[in-house]
């Protein structure tokens, strides 16, 4: 009895919803032809690839100018195109010796602050999210007030802290610092909040130790927020100017921007080597992009606005 | 640029769910007396362990501490001190007290940093938002390539101002460059760019927008995604043509969102170095001057690092003021809102 007078207002409900799809998928149909009678394609496109193509143009140039000679480039007015590929610029960077030791320095420096940045990152935000241990509320919120604090205000006692320990000048200076960062330490462990509990509690009774479920239980399943950490400790410490530029002075221990930036200003007139040197610097960052391009825009997004 | 986000800004759903959380730590712990035990087995673990628990706990977090702490806490503390001293990071410093702050007010060089930073701030910022929202809503159309374009708006965003810098040295080299040559061809006479005193903060602005812009295109798109379609459509069905769906119904959704890309944006434009530095070098005749040029510049470049301490400390007061605007707004304007609720009571 009361099915059948619960199912007749369901009826007609589910009825009215047949009828408002009906309504709402006439719409788009709709919308294309209306678009198409003059074009065919979206007139959007129309106003976005000239716009797009502004931004792509000055990369484009990057790679044109770095595979013409110097002589195209300096003649006037400079060529646009290039006549053919010569290779002279990226020969010689090869075999001027320092890009590719800057380029090792870099490598270097940012591989170790994102195994670094995994590693304490993940013990610290997992003790933060899941162990009780005096003081952990006021040391995370410590923790977090960090990240307010201006890199300008902390760059010169920093370079002074680093002069007293003997690192100024080495790789170690660039190292030390960008160790681990608060950023990877909250965003790990708002990330291991979010995980149920019940499988790491199951392993603990079992006798697991914490390490044991840090690393055997919770971590594999924690790829989406390693993967966001890894990208922006990659991208922060590979594209920083300002600390290697405080904190090295002799061109041995040159990272790429540093050398980059020196080798413009010491051979202002071979633009092709110059951009040769600037395609070496961007590619590792642009092919890392191109390759995990959605992990790359989830890290970005998902950082900026959910934390 | 490339100064990347940091979950701060936001009121963070985060925060509700880690309250939960924290709350149920907490009976836990209190589950793990005998008495509780029984009634969830899962939960009754033996009390010896979580008395090793503490000892672990700090086993874990004490890099993490040690060194974000030791190198933020440390130096804020030491820079306070440098910038009551003069010190040139070699000889040991001499007490100045106010001496520092008092010459930053009547420095020229300082002043004129600060309108610099003021008016490249000023400019990037609400350009950089309204280009990236334009866009977002463009590409937030179901057309086809969008994932192309996307993808090349967003790839400078990844580049590193170094590089942005040497690329558009060269691009707009007033005699080699790409861009005056395009001129020539236009029959517009060659423009002076990075070297022209009136230009070269205007270029500035113009790379930072074209390497800029696509964070803001990503992340308003992100949030354009999660407007509900329902509420789309509910409003389409009441009859709200474009421009009205988007005053009333996108645009508010927006708000947050817009709200934490200021508060990010200005942040940035305010501390922006690297480009600078490879670009202008805060000339021609220091048109391009930003305060962390002056900063680096005074403490780095002229050794007078007790009055670049102070500049810095001038600047971070500023950012704490900016960050702190919204949250004073929100709470004068809640209070107002609480008085006129009173006001109408009576």
């Amino acid at each position: 009895m009361t099915a059948t007078s619960a199912s007749s207002p369901s009826a007609s409900s589910s009825s009215s919803s047949l009828s408002s799809p009906a309504s709402v998928s006439a719409r788009p149909a709709a919308g294309p032809p209306r678009g198409r009678r003059w074009l065919p394609f979206s007139p959007w496109h129309l106003l976005l690839a000239p716009l797009t193509l502004i931004f792509a143009i000055p990369l484009i140039w990057l790679l044109l100018s770095s595979v013409m000679s110097n002589a195209e480039i300096n003649r006037f007015p400079p060529a646009l195109w290039p006549s053919g590929i010569d290779l002279g610029g990226y020969r010689y960077v090869l075999g001027n010796a320092m890009f590719p030791r800057w380029f090792a320095n870099s490598l270097i420096v940012s591989v170790v602050a994102v195994a670094s940045n995994l590693l304490l990152g993940s013990l610290g935000g997992y003790a933060f999210a899941r162990m009780r241990f005096a003081g952990s509320r006021v040391l995370l919120g410590l923790m977090l007030a960090t990240m307010a604090i201006p890199f300008q205000l902390t760059m010169i006692p920093t370079f002074l802290v680093m002069k007293r320990l003997g690192l100024i000048d080495t790789l170690g200076a660039l190292i030390v610092p960008s160790l681990v960062t608060p950023f990877a330490v909250f965003l790990l462990r708002q990330f291991f909040l979010s995980l149920p509990r019940e499988l790491e509690e199951a392993a603990w009774i079992d006798g697991c130790s914490r390490l044991r479920v840090l690393f055997l239980i919770v971590l594999p399943l924690s790829r989406p927020a390693l993967s966001t950490v890894a990208v922006l400790t990659f991208l922060t410490t590979w594209n920083d100017l300002t600390w290697p530029l405080i904190a090295i002075n002799h061109d041995t221990q040159y990272t790429l921007q540093l050398g980059l930036t020196t080798f413009q200003g010491q051979h202002h007139t071979q633009w092709s080597a110059v951009m040769a040197g600037n395609v070496i610097t961007v590619l590792p960052v642009l092919l890392a992009f191109l390759f995990a391009q959605k992990s790359f825009i989830q890290s970005i997004t998902s950082s900026g606005l959910k934390g | 640029m490339s100064r990347l986000p940091t979950p701060l800004t936001l009121p963070d759903h985060g925060h509700a769910h880690d309250d939960h959380n924290a709350r149920t730590s907490n009976d836990n712990t209190r589950d793990a007396a005998p008495s509780a035990a029984g009634k969830r087995p899962g939960q009754g673990a033996p009390r010896r362990r979580l008395r090793g628990e503490s000892a672990t706990a700090w086993a874990f977090v004490s890099p993490s501490v040690l060194i974000i702490l030791g190198l933020s806490v440390v130096p804020v503390a030491w820079s306070l001190l440098l910038s009551f001293q003069a010190d040139d990071l070699v000889t040991p410093s001499r007490w100045v007290g106010l001496g520092n702050y008092r010459a930053l007010v009547r420095d020229p060089h300082f002043s004129q940093a600060v309108r610099n930073t003021l008016l490249y701030t000023a400019l990037y910022v609400p350009l950089s938002i309204g280009l990236g929202l334009l866009l977002a809503l463009v590409l937030n159309q179901r057309i086809r390539l969008v994932g192309v374009y996307r993808t090349l708006i967003f790839v400078p965003f990844v580049i590193s101002a170094t590089a942005q810098g040497v690329l558009f040295s060269f691009i707009l080299d007033p005699e080699f460059g790409a861009a005056n040559s395009v001129l020539h061809k236009l029959g517009i006479s060659a423009q002076g760019f990075l070297t022209d005193p009136g230009q070269a903060l205007l270029v500035l602005v113009a790379i930072s927008l074209w390497s800029g812009t696509g964070f803001c295109v990503v992340v308003t798109l992100a949030a354009l995604q999660d407007v509900p379609p329902s509420l789309i459509e509910a409003a389409r069905l009441d009859g709200a043509g474009r421009w009205h769906l988007l005053r009333h119904v996108i645009l508010p959704a927006l708000a947050p969102v817009i709200a934490f890309l200021l508060l990010w944006q200005t942040i940035n434009a305010l501390q922006v170095f690297d480009l600078v530095y490879v670009t202008t070098k805060g000339g021609p005749l220091g048109s391009t001057t930003v305060i962390v040029y002056f900063i680096w510049e005074q403490a780095f470049k002229n050794f007078t690092a007790g009055y670049g301490a102070a500049a810095a400390y001038a600047l971070a007061l500023a950012l704490l003021l900016i960050a702190a605007v919204p949250r004073v707004t929100r709470a004068v304007r809640g209070r107002r809102e609480n008085h006129r609720l009173e006001g109408a009571a009576r």
